[in-house]
């Protein structure tokens, strides 16, 4: 029994199609199990936000702010070199694009001046005393850049810290930045994680002007303006207001670490460090404003703002609020993984509940095995044996988009998978090509042998050039579209490619190797589907 | 199993004509909606807000209404999506603070209408929308110059230009149908079109391709008409065009009837572009090469020619290895 069957076997005739095939089939299994089990080990196709549920963001860079608070963080630098070199300099400002001062002393201008060169990417205009320091449209440039670079890092960095999994974070166009966060489950959890990506977390700090500071609830921005000033929400009462320079002593670039720790009614601080440049700025100015009080604004806000009683060297502060451990948790993530150079801004938002996915995919794996069962059934009906031969060359193709597309770690999305059920159209469309050139050749009277090799030149150029303007088209969708386009041009492209290879060389390997059988039996109607007058 | 056993070619081309005026008239009316009906965009290219709810049961959209009236969505309108129980709402307004979360605040205002879920917030700025109409555009105009430039140097410039007015006809006539039937142009329907392309094309190369073969190999294809052979190869690839266009056109029917709400726009506007993808290779694809002059005689001539170069060719490079072995 055994034996006869392994002689029958043997029948088969290898051939170096038949072998390709072979060998693709091993493979498209070994690299498409991981994304069918969806196991852990080895690489596996991971599925869109569409289909897994999930958020997705576009966020855009206000790249302007970041030059304002370049401009900002300048001014500090003057005004602490002033102090530190009794250079007196005053209505020293910074303004959107600009910071201004004059010398009060004409011998300190060399003084000045040697300061003023080291500050890279500046313009200096300087007359009679009078300075104005700008930016150069290189600096500028290159700081919109930065503050980009910067965004992503920092935005990578806080979702790494958050814990969720599989982030990504990535540069789309040249100011744009693609956050997509699989993990998410809850309104909650996308709430926690949209306020931790946007948290601008520029921490500074502040001298509090005590000479003006007791009008503060009369004043308005414009007279705080004239004392150099600006006024402040408290952050936990909003009525109340704080009257602080409005150029920081030291700002959160200078910040090494910070961590959540309890003060002694047991709530939730953060503590933070600063590095030496920070504390020597800090410790200098605390030593010479003892009595003063010190603002700790966060994000624009005060958060506290303690009467500074002695000098403090070891460059170290903490800020209390109202948090729950949680907020403070993130609020340490966000200072520690350093404050964004510019905020950032809703462009796109898409966000996928679990279940809405859960439902599109029984909704295409339905539609999909439909249409599948139905070609399946049409092409056996239609071509007999050359239906099966047609089907399994389907199913290879099938088998062999999931293993490329997961060697390649691509998304599979909804769009995606409308993709691949075209593609099996496209690859049926290939065997019903080669079918028919075969039975014409059949009709002609030709042999088997011959009408099927016939078949398969034939229908060559055809195939060839059928497919490849069809990839025209993917590429082009490829190169200029984005997210869901992107995807669905992913399948098509990569289902053409694999479906001329099981198709064409697939179905005519799987021939060739049933070419005596066929012969020998010689049933067209049996293999092809086709009856042929006077015979059978 | 046979359809078609045609002894004699069906005249196609007899019955241009006719079929030509038709496609004629729906393309002009399709210009006509998309240019003066236009579309109802959706949030990708409109930019907006979309909120998608899923309620335990059936709902009343009326009393949705009435519920939202004194909130910020009192404009948003409200549509149902897919079953009874389930509705999406749409704003024109978008955000742009990350912060700020829409799906609490539609929580918020619906409270007390039962049940639901909130299953999906869409939001798309209008910047991105303007820019993805653009970038959609460009991948048409790149899409139909690189398949031009393909068919032209496999063909020649005929058969190029004829296959895309074939192309530009089914693409004209599916958005055309997708402005008639309010069909929301959002991306998925953008990348039905990009198909749409495909597929017609793909349709056109496989007639295009038999003519040119017919050529080639009937001995005195001269004596023939280009219409009696493009009949002829009309003929001979009818059972193909039919199997395919059937096939696909099942597969799509699945999509659309089974396939979800979120692919409806696509598997639409696909259906439609499938039918005349394949009808515009044959009576507008063909046709335009009789009416661009292209002559049998000629193109039997100019393979002959190259035949005739390439044997020689043959001949010279066996005479050289002769000569050096």
């Amino acid at each position: 029994m055994l034996k006869t069957q392994w002689r029958e076997s043997t029948r088969m005739k290898l051939n170096y199609r038949l072998v390709l095939l072979i060998i693709a089939t091993v493979f498209g299994l070994v690299f498409s199990i991981p994304s069918f089990t969806q196991s852990s080990a080895g690489k596996k196709v991971t599925l869109g936000l569409d289909l897994q549920g999930g958020l997705h963001m576009l966020l855009g860079v206000k790249t302007d702010e970041a030059v304002t608070s370049q401009i900002k963080s300048i001014a500090s630098a003057l005004k602490h070199f002033g102090e530190r070199n009794d250079v007196l300099l005053d209505a020293i400002s910074a303004q959107e694009d600009r910071v201004t001062f004059e010398l009060i002393d004409a011998d300190d201008a060399k003084t000045m001046d040697t300061y003023l060169k080291t500050l890279e990417g500046t313009i200096v205009h300087a007359s009679e005393g009078k300075y104005t320091i700008t930016m150069t449209p290189a600096a500028i440039e290159k700081l919109k850049v930065r503050a980009v670079d910067q965004a992503i890092e920092t935005i990578r960095n806080r979702l790494d810290q958050f814990g969720l999994a599989e982030p990504t974070v990535a540069r789309q166009g040249v100011d744009k930045i693609l956050v997509e966060l699989p993990g998410i489950k809850t309104p909650q959890e996308e709430q926690r994680a949209r306020e931790l990506i946007s948290r601008a977390a520029k921490l500074e700090l502040m001298a509090v002007d005590e000479d003006h500071a007791m009008r503060v609830n009369e004043m308005n921005e414009g007279e705080a303006a004239t004392y150099g000033d600006k006024i402040l929400e408290d952050a936990l009462q909003p009525q109340l207001k704080h009257l602080v320079n409005e150029i920081p002593i030291l700002d959160g670039t200078m910040l090494t670490d910070a961590h959540v720790g309890y003060d002694q009614n047991n709530r939730p601080v953060i503590n933070f460090s600063l590095n030496s440049a920070g504390a020597q700025i800090f410790g200098d100015f605390t030593g010479k404003s003892v009595g003063k009080r010190l603002a700790i604004v966060l994000d624009g806000k005060v958060y506290s703002a303690p009467v500074i009683n002695e000098r403090i060297g070891g460059g170290s502060g903490q800020i209390s609020g109202n948090y729950t451990v949680a907020e403070a948790n993130d609020l340490a993530i966000a200072l520690r993984s350093g404050a964004l150079l510019a905020p950032i801004y809703m462009m796109e938002k898409r966000s996928v509940g679990p279940s809405l996915g859960a439902d599109s995919i029984k909704a295409s794996l339905f539609a999909f095995a439909t249409g599948a069962a139905l070609v399946v059934l049409f092409m056996v009906a239609y071509y007999g044996y050359a239906g099966i031969i047609a089907t399994t060359a389907m199913v290879i193709n099938i088998i062999l988009i999931i293993a490329v597309m997961a060697m390649f770690g691509a998304t599979l999305t909804l769009p995606g998978m409308a993709g691949i059920v075209l593609t099996v159209g496209m690859a049926v469309d290939g065997n019903v090509i080669i079918n028919e050139r075969i039975r014409e050749l059949l009709r002609e009277g030709a042999k088997v042998r011959k009408a099927i090799e016939g078949g398969y030149d034939n229908a060559f150029s055809t195939l060839v050039d059928a497919n490849l303007t069809t990839l025209i088209a993917a590429v082009a969708l490829y190169m200029y579209g984005t997210g869901p386009i992107k995807g669905f041009a992913v399948t098509l492209a990569v289902g053409i490619l694999v479906s001329m290879f099981t198709a064409i060389l697939g179905t005519h390997g799987i021939f060739s190797a049933l070419m005596e059988q066929i012969e020998k039996s010689g049933k067209m109607n049996r293999w092809f589907g086709i009856r042929l007058e006077g015979k059978e | 199993m046979e359809f078609f056993r045609a002894k004699k070619a069906f005249n196609l081309m007899g019955l241009v004509k006719p079929i030509f005026t038709f496609s004629l008239i729906v393309t002009l009316i399709s210009f006509y909606l998309i240019f003066h009906k236009g579309f109802v965009y959706g949030i990708d290219f409109a930019g907006g807000t979309v909120v998608q709810v899923k309620y335990d049961k059936p709902v009343q959209i009326d009393a949705l209404r009435e519920k939202l009236k004194n909130t910020p969505f009192a404009s948003a309108g409200i549509q149902e999506f897919g079953s009874s129980s389930e509705i999406i709402l749409r704003l024109q307004n978008t955000t742009a603070d990350v912060t700020k979360d829409t799906a609490q605040q539609v929580s918020t205002a619906l409270k007390g209408t039962g049940n639901f879920e909130i299953r999906r917030v869409d939001m798309v700025g209008p910047k991105v929308g303007k820019e993805l109409q653009t970038q959609g555009i460009i991948a048409l105009l790149v899409s139909v110059i690189g398949i031009l430039i393909y068919v032209a140097f496999r063909f020649e410039w005929r058969y190029g230009v004829a296959a895309i007015i074939a192309l530009v006809h089914d693409v004209v006539i599916t958005a055309g149908m997708v402005s008639l039937f309010n069909v929301e142009f959002d991306l998925t329907v953008l990348a039905a079109l990009l198909t749409i392309l495909g597929f017609s094309i793909n349709d056109t190369i496989v007639i295009f391709d038999r003519i040119r073969e017919t050529i080639r190999d009937t001995k005195d294809a001269s004596r023939y008409s280009l219409a009696d052979i493009i009949n002829e190869s009309v003929t001979n690839t009818l059972s193909r065009t039919i199997l395919t266009v059937a096939t696909v056109f099942f597969v799509i029917l699945t999509l659309f009837l089974f396939g979800g709400e979120i692919i409806h726009g696509f598997s639409f506007a696909m259906l439609i572009g499938v039918i005349f993808g394949a009808y515009s290779s044959i009576f507008v694809a063909s046709p335009f090469l009789i009416w661009f002059g292209y002559d049998v005689a000629k193109a039997k001539a100019a393979h002959a020619d190259k035949a005739r170069r390439h044997a020689e060719k043959e001949k010279m490079r066996a005479q050289f290895e002769q000569g050096i072995v």
